[in-house]
């Protein structure tokens, strides 16, 4: 099956040509018409794809620039497929998601090469190709904030940009400078270098990491570098928010697995304590910020912050302890990987209902709403049940992931998990007290007249909700995909 | 008396320099055009005489350079004689001090 | 040789579960059907749950487990499983013979509210997750049936969405038995990290068994300890009571069930569960750990007790009471009585479901009138509800001899005074015990004796189908106590293990003269203060500002609300501030220096480098206008000037030359 990463890659980019020569009307069924053959060949992947076999398959590779060292490098492990596969999940959704508005044929253009680039990130493995997609998928971002945005949009697009591609050029340089150290852009060579030895001289290979370091972090993001994400998500239109939340999001904790912890072992080890620290501060202040929230959408994006930092407290206590049994290590990758397609789904779900709330009332205050439960009953109850596997109940998804993570870093920097448990306290009073003020109480005047859920808004409830509990109840099917994956990062990370 | 190089030059000269204050002086462009010819002959005088007192005069290259200068000569004198007329159609006048176009 | 129900216990609770879902998807929102279809499923948990219950009886400490494979992650399996020992058994039949009484009465008392299905469905939800919570072989198991508890504990308390009051009760009581979760979370991975598996039981294998607790060695006390943080949050245990009587918003059905009879004593089980984890190491029977259970038990106890006389509330002074036995309770476990501590748990599930249940009848009786002043005589107009009310009184009381409660009660005793350190909480408790009477006392003469008041003048006997359960529970109550005597303990033996002998003359102890007194003394003061109460309380009358104090319920909530929950407000707050102004801040900051930057490049560029070019330019243009001049235009001028250049070239070369 050589080619179908390539395949993948392309077909949303001649998606969006289409849609660019195709009549207005047509563009978002074109969209979708599309993703429904990306979604057939991810499921071909999928089906292709061995999951007893450790290290990248399906690959393809081809000489693009020998003179740099750049090659076309697209391979799929169980990461890159987890992350392929909730790609190929979300988007669907965001069209979805999006009404049928004016200026739908740029929006939907945009977004297909924003996926495009989003299959580029995931499946690349060589950096220069990498960072290739990796940019690809941030201008369309921008573009899409820009001009489809709300209130504060300009602002908050050029945030955004400067923002992540402030980063993104530090890492830049930072690859530059290993490369004329060490001469080699591949991922697998790297990694294998910065097991073995230090990649770079001194200050050097701290330059390096900081450089990496900065980028990453600012797209995950990191505390303290997530104050773009508040207002980009804020702003940004309910489809982009699914997918710079559900899909985007993950390029960092992508990039920490595959690019940081991998090639700066020692450094990580020496910063471990500052870096777990930044971690729990991710949990903790942004669980406590979406807490004092007034706006749905930017507590929701609060929240984001909060999950993509317990990703990142399983990481960092991964690399950071000095004793690191198998097990531990494993079930805090596992947890990652498990907390980054979780937190896929159910943020951009809850992204999505915020959306419908703001279409129904106009507004999305958390006290523009009252007593909702008595008149939308359908859509409250589908509602708690994202928040709910948000907050970690058990028998949904996000649990399991909470679950692991917590197990591995627990044993591995018992501390800093037991300051990061806190986190779970916070996120529940804001869930509880936003499903209090929304869901409760007398109906609100301004709320008496909204329609419960439609049967086009069902078409992507139902199956959202099933898959959460699918992976709460019975998540063997995930872990199969990871398991190898797992056991391969955890032995170069022992 | 016999013809030296230096007579030839001296002849030349002079001839060149009668040439140079024609077309300087004179105020009609003929008399300009004349003395551009004179200008001409007086090279062409000269280059003559460097052939005939060279270490090469046997061939006759010389002479086939100067009626070649000659012929182009002639060419020069119709395109200006040419030019002349076409400046007196436009400007109906043929003295110089006056075709001052160029000015800057 | 297993039995089949071995294997197939997990149907206990996946029918409720089942029925829950079904009522969920297919039932209207005031369907009959919902009803029978939750009791229907109900009945069927409680025969598998009998069926469960026979092979127990087999041979003293009988245990058979299933466990399985949940998930893999890397190289590792996450296996959960169930277990069948005696303490399952006993409480799987408590939980569905007391949830099949309440589901019967909730189909009377919630007839006419418009989301009755829903409320059957919830109910159906909770007995399923708390029945999964009793027979889970494995922590994680536990945890994840222990958390939907709480769900449903919410969605219930939260049932009627439009009071306020509810929601906030709803809210405040999740997120405080959340606190004690999160202890409870963490004793969970420091011992799946220390043991290696969460089974309880696995032929040797598991954290409980030998092998385990090997492993576990002296880090036991503290997974010990935090685990019991979530048995403190959800057994409503000081410091993490407050939630319990607020949670009494929700319908009374659910109170009883839920906030009385099993999910409140699920703390006490999980402390039972894991109990050789609590006395691992233990010298005399004494291990810290244990050590802190009796004296948060005994604050518990006494705190809870001394609340409950100064309410007004009828379901707020049981919901007191049950916050106190389950203090007695904790106190039985950490003297070193598990049975007992279980087999009280068991007479208090039953006993308090009838006390609850009672009240609902009460109060459905006086039109939703909850405020024992305004109640009295009833019982001339409700002698059903009155007579089981009464049993359940004197079962809560420890009046000795008919009523089960009691002799678990002075099982309690026998354990407390016993224990090694001290014997401060067996005197403490036998406080307790005067107390309790005494509150008991004063709500039966303030609702059912002296004369009728303005809500009881309207008052009705309930149905039947809400006085048949209170009959049951009563007999269940009476009953239960023919197995719990000294005479005959067998529940005890069974619950411990141990073949039961009868003898007769083990009846009557010296202790049970000491209780037969404190409680005649409980009784008799309560009779004597509370004879002649009217709209004033005697009590308030003499001592006003005690009180208020206990009246205010210690200004517990008061306290936190300016601590804990201010304190997490002004941080949230400070959080979002934070992020605004001092991280935005910054990197608004760093912008605003790259920004001035670039207004200064744009100074230096307009008003240096591009007039220094613009000046270039007119200084050039300047001289053009000089040389300009130069050129006449004049022919024979510019032919001079050759010429004299020429004439200068010459003379230069001959001055070479």
């Amino acid at each position: 099956m050589a080619g179908l990463i390539t395949a993948l890659i392309l077909l949303p980019l001649l998606g969006a040509l289409c849609v660019g020569v195709a009549r207005k009307n047509y563009a978002r069924g074109i969209a979708l018409l599309f993703n429904t053959i990306t979604a057939i060949v991810c499921f071909l992947l999928w089906r292709n794809f061995d999951t007893s076999v450790a290290g990248l398959q399906m690959v393809e590779r081809h000489v693009w620039i020998p003179a740099i060292g750049a090659e076309y490098l697209l391979g799929l492990d169980g990461l890159s497929l987890l992350l392929v596969l909730l790609t190929s999940l979300i988007f669907p959704f965001a069209f979805l998601a999006q009404s049928r508005s004016a200026g739908a044929r740029g929006y939907c253009a945009l977004m297909l090469v924003m996926q495009a680039a989003l299959y580029g990130t995931f499946t690349a493995h060589n950096f220069v190709l990498w960072f290739l997609f990796y940019e690809m998928s941030l201008i369309p971002a921008f573009l899409l904030i820009k001009i489809w945005g709300g209130n504060n949009r300009d602002r908050a697009a050029t945030k955004f940009f400067i923002y992540t591609f402030l980063g993104s050029v530090a890492m830049l340089l930072s690859f530059l400078g290993i490369y004329f150290a060490k001469g080699t852009f591949d991922f697998a060579a790297l990694a294998e270098l910065g097991r073995s030895g230090p990649l770079l001289d001194g200050n050097l290979a701290w330059l390096a990491f900081a450089g990496i370091f900065l980028g990453l972090a600012v797209k995950v993001p990191l505390f303290p570098f997530h104050t773009w994400l508040p207002d980009a998500y804020e702003t940004a239109p309910v489809g982009v928010s699914m997918v710079l939340t559900g899909v985007l999001s993950k390029m960092g904790v992508y990039g920490f697995i595959r690019l940081l912890l991998p090639l700066f072992p020692r450094e990580i080890q020496v910063l471990g304590p500052w870096l777990l620290g930044l971690a729990v501060c991710s949990i903790v202040f942004a669980s406590l910020a979406a807490w004092a929230q007034s706006d749905l959408k930017r507590m929701v994006a609060y929240l984001s912050v909060n999950h993509l930092g317990y990703c990142m407290l399983g990481l960092f206590a991964v690399t950071t302890s000095a004793t690191r049994p198998a097990v531990e290590l494993q079930a805090a990758l596992s947890g990652v990987f498990l907390q980054v397609l979780n937190h896929g789904i159910t943020a951009a779900a809850l992204f999505y209902y915020v959306g419908l709330l703001e279409e129904r009332r106009g507004r999305r205050g958390i006290g523009d709403f009252g007593g909702l439960m008595q008149r939308t009953p359908l859509l409250c109850g589908w509602m708690s049940v994202a928040m709910f596997s948000s907050l970690g109940l058990p028998g949904l998804n996000g649990f399991i992931g909470e679950f692991l993570i917590f197990k591995g870093s627990f044993m591995l920097s018992g501390a800093a998990t037991a300051v990061a448990v806190i986190g779970l306290l916070f996120t529940a009073i804001a869930f509880l007290r936003a499903m209090q003020m929304l869901f409760s109480g007398p109906l609100a005047e301004s709320c008496s007249a909204f329609p419960d859920l439609l049967r086009r808004e069902k078409w992507i409830v139902v199956p959202v909700t099933l898959l959460m509990f699918a992976i709460g109840i019975a998540p063997q099917f995930v872990f199969k995909i990871v398991n190898t994956t797992v056991v391969q990062m955890a032995r170069l990370f022992a | 008396m016999t013809p030296t190089l230096q007579l030839f030059l001296v002849i030349s000269a002079a001839l060149f320099s009668t040439g140079l204050l024609a077309a300087l002086s004179r105020r009609h462009a003929i008399f300009i055009l004349i003395g551009i010819e004179l200008m001409l002959a007086a090279a062409n005088l000269n280059f003559i005489a460097f052939w005939r007192f060279g270490p090469a005069s046997q061939n006759p290259t010389g002479v086939m350079v100067a009626i070649f200068s000659i012929a182009i000569a002639a060419a020069e004198a119709a395109v200006g004689l040419a030019l002349v007329i076409a400046v007196y159609r436009h400007y109906r006048t043929t003295n110089v001090r006056r075709l001052d176009q160029l000015k800057g | 040789m297993n039995p089949w129900i071995v294997d197939y216990l997990w149907l206990v609770p996946v029918v409720p579960l089942a029925a829950s879902l079904l009522i969920l998807t297919f039932a209207g929102s005031r369907s009959k059907g919902a009803a029978a279809l939750a009791i229907i499923g109900q009945l069927a948990s409680l025969a598998l749950s009998v069926i469960a219950f026979l092979p127990t009886l087999q041979e003293a400490g009988w245990r058979a487990f299933h466990n399985f494979t949940w998930f893999t992650f890397g190289e590792n399996a996450v296996r959960i499983g169930w277990v069948l020992d005696p303490l399952t058994a006993a409480m799987s039949v408590m939980i569905t013979l007391v949830g099949l009484c309440i589901f019967v009465f909730s189909k009377g008392y919630m007839a006419g509210d418009k989301d009755f299905s829903r409320f059957f469905a919830y109910l159906s939800f909770f007995s399923a997750a708390m029945l999964g919570v009793v027979i889970a072989n494995s922590l994680l198991l536990l945890f994840v049936c222990w958390e939907l508890v709480g769900l449903a504990s919410y969605l219930l308390i939260g049932f009627w969405i439009h009071k306020p009051s509810a929601a906030a009760a709803a809210k405040k009581a999740f997120i405080t038995t959340r606190i004690g979760d999160l202890g409870f979370f963490l004793g969970i991975f420091w011992l799946y990290g220390s043991s290696g598996t969460l089974l309880f039981y696995d032929g040797g294998k598991g954290c409980l068994e030998a092998a385990g607790l090997l492993a576990i060695g002296s880090s036991a006390t503290f997974i010990a300890l935090l685990i019991f943080c979530g048995a403190v949050g959800k057994s409503g245990q000081f410091p993490l009571h407050v939630w319990l009587p607020d949670a009494m918003e929700g319908p009374t059905p659910v109170s009883a069930l839920i906030h009385a009879a099993t999910m409140v004593a699920a703390g006490v089980f999980l402390v039972a569960r894991v109990y050789p984890l609590f006395s691992l190491g233990a010298i005399d029977g004494v291990t810290p750990s244990l050590t802190v259970v009796v004296w948060i038990g005994v604050i518990t106890a006494l705190m809870a007790s001394l609340i409950a006389i100064a309410q007004a509330d009828i379901k707020r002074i049981l919901a007191y009471s049950t916050v106190s036995q389950l203090g007695l309770m904790m106190v039985s476990l950490g003297v070193g009585g598990v049975a007992a501590g279980i087999m009280h748990l068991l007479a208090h599930g039953f006993f308090k479901a009838l006390l609850f249940l009672g009240s609902g009848s009460v109060i459905h009786g006086c039109h939703d009138e909850q405020d024992i002043r305004k109640m009295g005589g009833l019982r001339k107009v409700m002698p059903v509800t009155f007579l089981t009310y009464a049993v359940g009184m004197m079962a809560l009381s420890g009046v000795p001899l008919f009523f089960s409660g009691a002799w678990t009660k002075e099982e309690i005793l026998h354990v407390a005074v016993h224990w090694p350190p001290s014997q401060a909480p067996y005197y403490l408790m036998l406080a307790g015990v005067v107390l309790t009477a005494l509150y008991m006392t004063r709500q039966m003469i303030y609702v059912f004796f002296g004369n009728r008041q303005a809500a009881s003048e309207k008052a009705h006997e309930s149905p039947r189908v809400m006085t048949m359960p209170l009959i049951l529970l009563a007999v269940c109550t009476v009953g239960l106590s023919a197995v719990v005597t000294p005479a005959w303990p067998w529940l005890h033996a069974y619950l411990s293990g141990k073949p039961a002998h009868f003898a007769m003359a083990q009846l009557i102890q010296p202790m049970l003269f000491v209780s037969l007194a404190l409680v005649a003394a409980g009784i008799g003061l309560g009779v004597l203060i509370y004879r002649r109460a009217g709209e004033f309380d005697p009590f308030a009358r003499s001592q006003p500002a005690f009180f208020r104090f206990l009246e205010n319920k210690m200004w517990v909530d008061e306290l936190y609300a300016y601590t804990v929950v201010g304190f997490s407000k002004i941080a949230a707050v400070f959080a979002d501030w934070m992020d605004r102004y001092i991280w935005d801040g910054l990197v608004r900051a760093l912008g605003a220096i790259g920004q001035s930057f670039g207004v200064l490049t744009k100074g230096v560029d307009e008003r240096g480098i591009n007039a220094g070019v613009d000046e270039g330019v007119i200084g050039a243009r300047g001289i053009g206008r000089v040389m300009s001049a130069w050129h006449s235009g004049q022919i024979q001028t510019y032919l001079g000037a050759v010429a004299v250049g020429m004439l200068a070239l010459l003379l230069f070369y001959a001055w070479l030359a």
